[in-house]
């Protein structure tokens, strides 16, 4: 077939206008990754299944490796770059990781972070059973879960200004 | 894992985008939600060359309350069919199905339409339309034409829908105020597909199934309206003979394949255990008033 034109892709990335021409074909982790040079998300398993590309889009969480760059035209993406506080200190979940040790390889982690994020902002004292729930699309091979759980109460906790009775395992 | 290369469409309504698919022909195709298509085509197991992106058509978005009957645009996503106050109370059971559908990152973008016109049999939605006895509109270039869901299906990934044709949503018939209804789905791990699945609406008069459908998932090339296991059921107290001779009925429509989930036998085995677990919820939601 014939040369396909580049389109016009306007999108603001953690809160920054961005403009870009784009194949069509072009995914958007890769735009993220390759063409901005955010490459906090991650790509795992490339088939929507792992979530290590989760990003927030519109207040919602997309797994960006399953999405082209041109569907995200006129949308507001927020990347695990974009997460930490305007000050310099960590964003609630970034402390909540780091303190109830949320991480081993820190490959599923970006993703973890961002799907945590929304799920906190849609579920803002959310259960056990409910962060379990609202990770369950991403996965982690190193750490079993428990303590990512517990990151995420740690965040919760934080946000609505208790401290967590717990410590990591 | 890079999908081949095509022109994007991004029309404003649904006369352009039929309009779009019909001068493009074969090699066209509609995007919606895009996780069976993009999938696909980084396996290059799908190369459309022309991609008309449904994200700006106007009016497909719409959750309607027409009384009898409900109407759901063709990309409402999986989280929006969660997130409705009105299906939350009057049709309860698209909730239940839709919390079952993949994850949540995927529930953000896939849509009622992708899930059901695409024919895969082992998308959750079909069925449930079959059990809601749904019908489908298709705008195409000869006009609009209405196709009951129980008449869609054709084959694995065969449907009714013609060439130039768009799915732009669904009609569904309201059950009554405190009917009965349960989907359940057996499956590996979240986000997988059915080893089994069974969707039940029931309504009860004086403790006795007045009304019973009962539909299946990934059983068979294509969704399955259990229409005898709902005959058997009708009059009935629901009792444990009278289940297990509906779940005998259900199992007998069954043809699945053997694959990662379970030899055909254990997945038609399931099947029964799907269809009485779900009769047997939907009658306890039927005597709490739904």
């Amino acid at each position: 077939m014939a040369e396909i034109e580049k389109l016009a892709v306007s999108l603001v990335i953690n809160g920054k206008k961005i403009q870009r021409f784009v194949e069509p074909r072009t995914l958007l982790i890769h735009f993220l990754r390759e063409d901005i040079g955010l490459t906090g998300a991650h790509i795992g398993c490339e088939t929507g299944h792992c979530g290590a590309c989760t990003v927030e889009i519109d207040g919602q969480s997309v797994k960006c490796c399953t999405m082209f760059a041109i569907q995200a035209n006129g949308s507001s993406v927020n990347t695990v770059e974009g997460l930490a506080n305007a000050d310099g200190t960590l964003h609630a979940l970034q402390e909540g990781f780091r303190q109830m040790h949320g991480l081993q390889c820190g490959y599923c982690t970006p993703g973890m972070l961002m799907r945590a994020k929304v799920l906190l902002s849609e579920t803002p004292d959310p259960t056990e059973e409910e962060i379990r729930y609202g990770i369950s699309g991403n996965l982690c091979r190193c750490t079993g879960y428990q303590n990512i759980v517990k990151s995420i109460q740690h965040a919760a906790a934080t946000l609505n200004g208790r401290t967590l009775q717990d410590a990591a395992e | 894992m890079i999908p081949g290369p095509f022109a994007y469409y991004r029309p404003s309504s649904v006369a352009e985008a039929v309009g779009l698919l019909v001068r493009l022909g074969d090699e066209a195709r509609p995007l919606a939600g895009g996780h069976s298509l993009i999938p696909m085509m980084k396996l290059r197991m799908a190369t459309p060359e022309h991609l008309v992106d449904l994200a700006g058509v106007a009016g497909l978005k719409e959750i309607r309350d027409n009384g009898a009957t409900i109407t759901i645009g063709a990309t409402v996503t999986q989280a929006e069919l969660i997130n409705s106050e009105l299906l939350l109370r009057r049709l309860p059971i698209l909730r239940e199905t839709a919390l079952q559908v993949a994850d949540p990152q995927i529930r953000s973008k896939g849509t009622l339409g992708g899930n059901v016109a695409n024919g895969d049999p082992g998308n959750d939605m079909p069925a449930l339309m079959h059990c809601l006895n749904a019908t489908y509109l298709l705008e195409g270039p000869a006009g609009s034409r209405l196709v009951p869901a129980r008449d869609y299906y054709q084959g694995a990934y065969f449907t009714a829908l013609g060439q130039g044709e768009l799915l732009t949503g669904v009609s569904i018939p309201v059950p009554p105020l405190g009917h009965g209804y349960a989907y359940e789905k057996l499956k590996r791990k979240i986000g997988d597909y059915a080893t089994a699945a069974a969707a039940v609406v029931l309504t009860l008069v004086d403790g006795r199934v007045a009304t019973a459908s009962i539909a299946l998932t990934n059983v068979a090339a294509t969704p399955l309206f259990a229409e005898a296991a709902g005959a058997i059921v009708l009059g009935s107290t629901l009792d444990a003979a009278t289940v297990k001779r509906a779940a005998a009925a259900a199992k007998a429509i069954t043809d699945p394949a053997t694959d990662g989930r379970g030899t055909a036998e254990y997945r038609r085995e399931m099947t029964g255990v799907m269809v009485s677990r779900a009769l047997m919820k939907a009658a306890a939601r039927a005597r709490i008033g739904g």
